[in-house]
């Protein structure tokens, strides 16, 4: 048949079982005493924030290198820059000892340099095999699409990585978990030849069992001669993979060290500047009354939850990504609907229909995505601060533009938030000032409960630390807070109450004194697998 | 922190620019607005000087207001209706079932102003229709009022059996040709029309919720509001206006049809109030805006038929110069924006 005769002839790609890792060995050999990618003094700066600050750094071949920092630290930004997404302002980028001037991804992907985000970007509506190998189709008479050359040759790819029992080159790629999404990012990299593989954070949504396969996935592509750059925020990974350590902070290169040198605890000091004691500052605290009352709460992904939190409270809500957090407390704002349970505030249940209940209540939520859930980008801070309190600016419906501007006013000073002015678009705010405005908003409501859902994603590091402050501050006010965050350090260090939550389900309550890092991860991750188990036996 | 102590400093030079500079001047209007008047200037100046000896008659003034009252009403409300992130497709058969209902109505009570009230009555329940296929059927705003004016169209035939139903009321025509203190009673209907819209969205918290579900309903919703009760309310307001259009239309035709006068009235209001400066994926747009937008189109048609240009090369030039005054505003709003 034609087909075979097409493939025949092009039999001298890269078809056997270490063939694509094997391209990579050449040139890391050939050039071994250059580092496979390195950044010479790269700065970035993105309008008045310096993102990245004259870093130097190199990733060498056949080597893992952890990128660790805090977010907003500047690693996506680096990342972003080695795989030709942004230009330095200052500095320049070496592969292979010869300097480089990336103008686009492609530039970057052309010389064996790839990036797995922690989104991989795929095609959902074609098959698994069509989006490994779009853009390098072989045709039969150079019109029709080979499939029997694309089929065997996804099944190879599917093979080296351990899937071909569990996939076939023609399940839909929407189909496909987070984990197997990813894996397929890495040989759609594998195709062109890799040299230089970074993974930013590739675990967030991956259970135990997915991420070990992934470590030896890129285990074996390290001794292959890759060279690989790994983000991650999770220490015991850092450890157990990485050969090297590089530390980022506000954008520059604090710590560099041989893993086996570095300890953890002074890997988390520089990553953070500073003694952890002094961030997480708490004020005198008086735990009162039960203020937020929940019970047996069940929506469609959360099971049977109930806690209180009391006033003068920070109760933070740990837990795995797709573990519940967030629509627990969707739930409890009215915006997810409830099956069964209730809500109460200071003893009074709450007939929920939405969030406007909630707030009437005295509930405020500060959601998980400011920029698609709180804000309105295109409005002003002002308008942005009042919009969850019109009885109070207007008069028979007529904005009364003094009253805005006062209470406006009131909680930018307050918060200290730093805009050019108040009627400045909340788009032009760093990330940390944007989610003040979101906390202006519901403090201007004078609210009994707070929810905030990873109030400091995406901020850095000193207005995280202004977010801790303030969190504390509420408390001190005696508001009930309750906070969902995935950073570990930050809740141990915040709350005076842990929750954790699995599977939907809430698994464990931990006092301050008896939480730790390890306790709750391995809480929060054990209830997990029994739910991957059970959702994958239908 | 001596960044903090720069603020005031920073508002106050801020609103000093506003006040005194032409860029202030423009910030103040709104960008696209003053390249609206720029565009409709020029249209003036065009037609002003091919046909000075008509175009800046009051008579022709008036006249270009009269043509475009019905426009004007449709447009300012479909302008809110696109800022609220909808769009409402169904308006000239709302007009057109209104007119048809008025006539009925007419002959059924004799009263005029009864049979006003039915108009915009039916037209708000239509409105009201199209707000719960929105938002209890969650269906796009597009495809459900491409729907209901289907269905519309087709109860104004039912209803009026295809026929056009003459009205002889002498308040009809009153309203059709008739003027208080010189002003023609469309015309007036028109600027009460616009100045309520106007006050709604510049000055009320129901105004500035109405911008924020345009911007981003899910934003809207965990601020508090109630998106749907304002998206049924949006599409009511919608549906009465065209009630009310379609009182204008009925008087000045002195009778209800079916479909002739308010066929492609729709099409006509979205593209005012796009070229108003309305996105067409919400939270974004002006009342002044829309009106502009009407404007232009009323001294377009009015121009082209002054300088005697023959009305299928009229439509020709209308679709272009419609493109040139859009290109000729984004670029000014980017110039000064």
């Amino acid at each position: 048949m034609s087909q075979i005769g097409a493939t025949g002839r092009r039999g001298d790609a890269p078809p056997g079982e270490s063939g694509a890792l094997d391209q990579t060995n050449k040139p890391s050999v050939r050039e071994a005493a250059a580092p496979a990618l390195a950044a010479v003094g790269v700065s970035k700066h993105f309008g008045v924030v310096r993102a990245l600050d004259d870093v130097t750094l190199a990733v060498r071949s056949g080597e893992i290198l952890a990128l660790v920092g805090e977010n907003g630290a500047g690693k996506s930004t680096l990342v972003r820059i080695f795989e030709g997404v942004y230009r330095p302002d200052q500095g320049a980028l070496t592969a292979g000892g010869a300097p480089q001037a990336f103008r686009s991804p492609s530039d970057a992907h052309a010389l064996g340099i790839r990036v797995i985000h922690q989104e991989p970007d795929i095609v959902p509506d074609l098959s698994i095999a069509e989006n490994l190998f779009l853009g390098d189709f072989r045709r039969i008479h150079g019109v029709f699409l080979d499939r029997a050359d694309l089929a065997r040759r996804t099944r190879q790819m599917l093979a080296e990585f351990g899937l071909e029992k569990d996939l076939g080159p023609w399940i839909r790629a929407g189909d496909l978990g987070p984990a197997q999404r990813q894996l397929m990012e890495i040989m759609r990299a594998l195709r062109g030849g890799l040299r230089v593989l970074a993974l930013d954070e590739p675990t967030s949504s991956l259970t135990e069992e997915e991420a070990q396969r992934l470590f030896r996935v890129v285990r074996r592509l390290r001794d292959d001669g890759v060279g690989i750059v790994y983000i991650s925020h999770r220490m015991r990974e850092v450890r157990d993979l990485a050969d090297r350590v590089a530390v980022l902070r506000d954008g520059r290169l604090v710590a560099e060290r041989r893993t086996a040198e570095f300890p953890e605890s002074e890997i988390v000091q520089a990553m953070v500047g500073r003694p952890i004691a002094d961030l997480y500052e708490r004020g005198a605290r008086r735990r009162g009354e039960a203020v937020l009352s929940v019970r047996g709460l069940t929506t469609k992904r959360v099971r049977d939850v109930s806690f209180d939190v009391h006033s003068g409270e920070v109760v933070g809500l740990a837990g795995l990504v797709g573990a519940g957090r967030s629509e627990l407390a969707e739930a409890i704002f009215g915006h997810d609907r409830m099956l069964a349970g209730s809500v109460a505030v200071r003893g009074r249940t709450i007939r929920l229909r939405s969030p406007a209940d909630a707030i009437a209540a005295g509930i405020g939520f500060a959601p998980e995505d400011r920029k698609s859930q709180a804000l309105l980008l295109m409005r002003s801070v002002k308008d942005n601060i009042s919009l969850a309190v019109p009885d109070l600016i207007s008069r028979f419906d007529f904005v009364d533009p003094g009253a805005e501007r006062r209470i406006a006013t009131e909680f930018a000073d307050r918060l200290r938030i730093r805009t050019p002015s108040l009627d400045a678009a909340v788009s032009n705010l760093s990330g940390g000032n944007q989610q003040k405005v979101v906390l202006g908003r519901w403090l201007a409501r004078r609210p009994k409960v707070l929810i905030l859902d990873e109030p400091t994603r995406g901020i850095d590091v000193g207005a995280k630390a202004e977010i801790y402050r303030l969190i504390a501050e509420l408390a001190g006010e005696g508001i009930a807070l309750l906070v969902i965050s995935s950073e570990m350090p930050e809740l141990l260090g915040m709350a005076d109450r842990i929750l954790v939550m699995a599977g939907g389900r809430l698994v464990a309550e931990l006092d301050r004194e008896a939480a730790n890092e390890e306790r709750i991860l391995s809480l929060a991750m054990a209830e997990n697998l029994t739910r991957t188990e059970t959702v994958r036996t239908p | 922190m001596t960044h903090l102590k720069a603020e005031p400093i920073a508002a106050a030079a801020d609103r000093l620019r506003r006040r005194t500079t032409l860029r202030g001047a423009i910030q103040r209007i709104g960008t696209h607005n003053f390249s609206l008047l720029i565009a409709l200037s020029v249209l003036i100046a065009i037609f002003g000087s091919l046909r000075p000896d008509v175009f800046f008659l009051l008579r022709n003034i008036l006249n270009i207001g009269q043509a475009i009252a019905i426009l004007g009403i449709l447009a300012t409300a479909q302008t809110i209706v696109i800022i609220s992130g909808g769009l409402d497709i169904s308006v000239g058969a709302v007009v057109g079932v209104s007119t048809v209902g008025i006539a009925l109505a007419v002959g059924w009570t004799g009263s005029p102003i009864l049979s006003i009230l039915f108009g915009v009555v039916v037209g708000a329940a239509a409105g009201i229709i199209n707000g719960l296929v929105i938002t209890v059927g969650r269906i796009n705003a597009v495809i459900a009022t491409l729907g209901t004016m289907a269905v519309f169209r087709g109860v104004a035939f039912i209803i009026s059996n295809g026929q056009s139903i003459s009205i002889f009321d002498p308040a009809f025509r009153f309203i059709g040709d008739g003027k208080i203190l010189g002003v023609p009673v469309t015309i007036s209907v028109l600027v009460v029309v616009v100045a309520i819209f106007f006050v709604l969205m510049q000055y009320t918290i129901t105004g500035r919720n109405i911008y924020a579900i345009g911007g981003n309903p899910v934003v809207a919703r965990l601020a508090g509001l109630n998106v749907r009760a304002y998206q049924i309310g949006i599409y009511m307001l919608s549906g009465a206006t065209a009630g009310l259009a379609g009182m204008l239309l009925a008087a000045r035709t002195g009778s209800g049809q079916p479909i002739s006068g308010s066929e492609g009235l729709e099409l006509e209001a979205i593209t005012a109030a796009v070229l108003g400066g309305c996105a067409l994926t919400g939270g974004k747009g002006t009342i002044i805006g829309g009106l502009l937008g009407v404007l232009i189109i009323g001294v377009l048609d009015n121009g082209l038929i002054l300088t005697s240009v023959p009305t299928f090369y009229q439509m020709v030039a209308k679709g272009v110069l419609l493109i040139a005054a859009v290109i000729i505003a984004e670029q000014q709003a980017r110039r000064y924006g």
